[in-house]
Formats: structure tokens, C-alpha cells, sequence
């Protein structure tokens, strides 16, 4: 059973972290949540994210939304930029696909390159 | 879109590029006059009589990237397609409440879907500084539920921290289910 009691708790644990989280200049997994990201299932791809993330306890990555960059085709689309790195665009991304970008581009630096525009055209 | 929860999902949207600061989502069931009513009101920069009037054509849209918007269009079509309503308030300055109401039992009626999985969508996409009010009854019993009340328990840690998020859809869900528990239509499905 949750709490609203609960939250103090998780704000004892999690206060450390915050500022860390905060310093950081890292990772930002940008989800399009337009009418056409969300109808083409960005919902469930941007919670993936966000457990993920979670998952890992990776403190220098945030998950955002945008609108609609005008590729309605391609949604879900995700773009991930890294300081320093060219922004990599993912497109129809499913659920699934989202534990593998986490672990290959997030993490290891390597997009993965099947999922990316590029190859999709 | 095959859950109303994504229908919410999308409108609220609306709300934020209006620039809201407070966003209130109702959700409220009435088994016995068998309604569903959803209603998001905010406090965003409102419509000018203009826009308002043609609001509801699939071919406006405040977007640069497409020529399109279908979100409100098609929420309206549900309604109508549902034995429902579709109202528009707005002013400019004021802000804006949409409200959406439907047979609850209508054959058309998509289900309601993940509200927790929207409201975690919300609140973790929209900025900072955006508070939301999501308040669920079937048939008066319910729940509110307020990220301004989360936001002041937590002392500064941000909403968007994977613990806090996680913590909402939790929350968020217990208490649906609980409500439902008394049985409503969606309950059934």
C-alpha cells in the first residue's frame, strides 16, 4: 500500500542523489508526445525510458518530450543527445527496444544503429 | 487511440503549450445515469473567439511542422460517436476548460486505459512548475490526487526523480482500483 506518508521517506533517500543529478551536464532522451507520438504508442516508450533509468540508477540522464518535429511516420521518434556527440534520432520505437538503446547508446556510447532514421530510410 | 487515458494524454498537451501553470483533470462515473464525464480545465493564455470557432476543424493547428491537428477533432468525434457532449470554454488571459462527456456503456466507448501510465507521462514530461490536479470519482467516491501536495512533502526533491514517478503511478493506480472496487462499468471490462 502507498502513502503520501511514503514520500518522506523517498525524500531521504533520494536527496543525495538529486544534487548529483542536478550538477550533471549528461544524456537527454528526448520522446515525441504529439498527437501523432501519442497515438503511435509514445506513452509506453517514454515510461520504458523512465524505468529504465531508474533501473539502472543512472543519475546523469534525463527523460523530456517534445511535440511534433513533423515526421508523423517515424513516431515514436526519440532523439538522444550527449555532450559532445551528434544527436542520434530513433524512430517507430517500441517498449521492447528501449532496455537495448538504454545498455548500448546510454551507457556504452554505441547507438544502435538499426533502430536509428538513418537506417529506416 | 485505443484508451481514453491517451485521449487525456494528448489534450493536456494543449494545456501546456498554453503556457498553464495548473491543469485539473475530473474524472467522474455515474453508474445510474450512465456518464462518464472528463473535464481538463487550466489557467493557460485561453483562445481568442477566432480560434475558438475553428478550433474544432482538423486543419488548424498552432504547429509550424504540420498543417493538422487532430487531437481535438477527434475527441469530439468520440464524443458524438458515444451519445455524448463536447464543450469548449475559453477566454483569453483566463484559460481554458474542455469537457467531454459520454455513455458510459456505449458500445464505442474506448476504455479508459492507464491513467497512472498518463499521469506519469505528464508529470514527468512537462517542465518544472506545472502542477496537476487529477480528480477521480465513480459514482462521488474517489480520490484526488495533487502534485502540488507531492511536490511539498518531497522539499525539493523534483517529481521527476525515477523513485518519485514510480511512486505516483503506484499511488495513482491503488487508488483506482480501489474505487472501482465498488464496481463500475470500467471495472467490468
Amino acid at each position: 500500500m502507498k502513502s503520501i506518508a511514503d514520500l518522506e521517506k523517498i525524500r531521504q533517500a533520494t536527496l543525495s542523489k538529486v544534487n548529483l543529478r542536478r550538477e550533471s551536464e549528461g544524456t537527454r532522451i528526448v520522446v515525441g508526445m504529439a498527437t501523432c507520438g501519442i497515438a503511435a504508442g509514445a506513452r509506453p516508450v517514454m515510461n520504458a525510458f523512465v524505468d529504465e533509468i531508474g533501473k539502472r540508477n543512472l543519475l546523469n540522464v534525463i527523460v523530456a518530450q517534445t511535440g511534433c518535429i513533423g515526421m508523423c511516420r517515424y513516431e515514436p521518434i526519440v532523439e538522444i543527445t550527449t555532450p559532445g556527440k551528434e544527436k542520434v534520432t530513433y524512430v517507430n520505437v517500441k517498449p521492447e527496444m528501449v532496455p537495448r538503446i538504454v545498455a548500448d547508446h546510454v551507457v556504452n556510447g554505441q547507438p544502435v544503429v538499426e533502430y536509428t532514421i538513418g537506417h529506416a530510410e | 487511440m485505443n484508451e481514453l487515458s491517451l485521449y487525456i494524454l494528448d489534450l493536456v498537451q494543449n494545456s501546456v503549450t498554453a503556457g498553464a501553470k495548473h491543469i485539473v483533470i475530473t474524472v467522474h462515473f455515474d453508474t445510474a445515469a450512465d456518464t462518464l464525464e472528463i473535464t481538463i480545465s487550466d489557467d493557460g493564455c485561453g483562445m481568442s473567439r477566432e480560434l475558438l470557432e475553428r478550433v474544432t476543424s482538423p486543419f488548424t493547428t498552432t504547429r509550424k511542422t504540420r498543417k493538422v491537428g487532430l487531437g481535438i477533432p477527434m475527441i469530439m468525434q468520440l464524443t458524438e460517436m458515444c451519445e455524448g457532449k463536447f464543450d469548449i470554454q475559453s477566454r483569453p488571459g483566463e484559460g481554458t476548460k474542455l469537457t467531454l462527456g459520454f455513455q458510459a456503456s456505449h458500445v464505442d466507448l474506448p476504455p479508459m486505459g492507464s491513467l497512472s501510465e498518463t499521469m506519469l507521462s505528464l508529470v514527468n514530461g512537462t517542465p518544472e512548475g506545472i502542477e496537476f490536479t487529477l480528480d477521480y470519482r465513480v459514482d462521488g467516491r474517489g480520490f484526488d490526487f495533487s502534485t502540488e501536495e507531492v511536490r511539498q512533502m518531497l522539499e525539493g526533491v523534483p517529481l521527476n526523480t525515477p523513485e518519485v514517478l514510480s511512486w505516483i503511478r503506484d499511488y495513482i493506480q491503488q487508488n483506482i482500483d480501489e474505487t472501482q472496487g465498488g464496481g463500475s462499468p470500467q471495472a467490468e471490462q
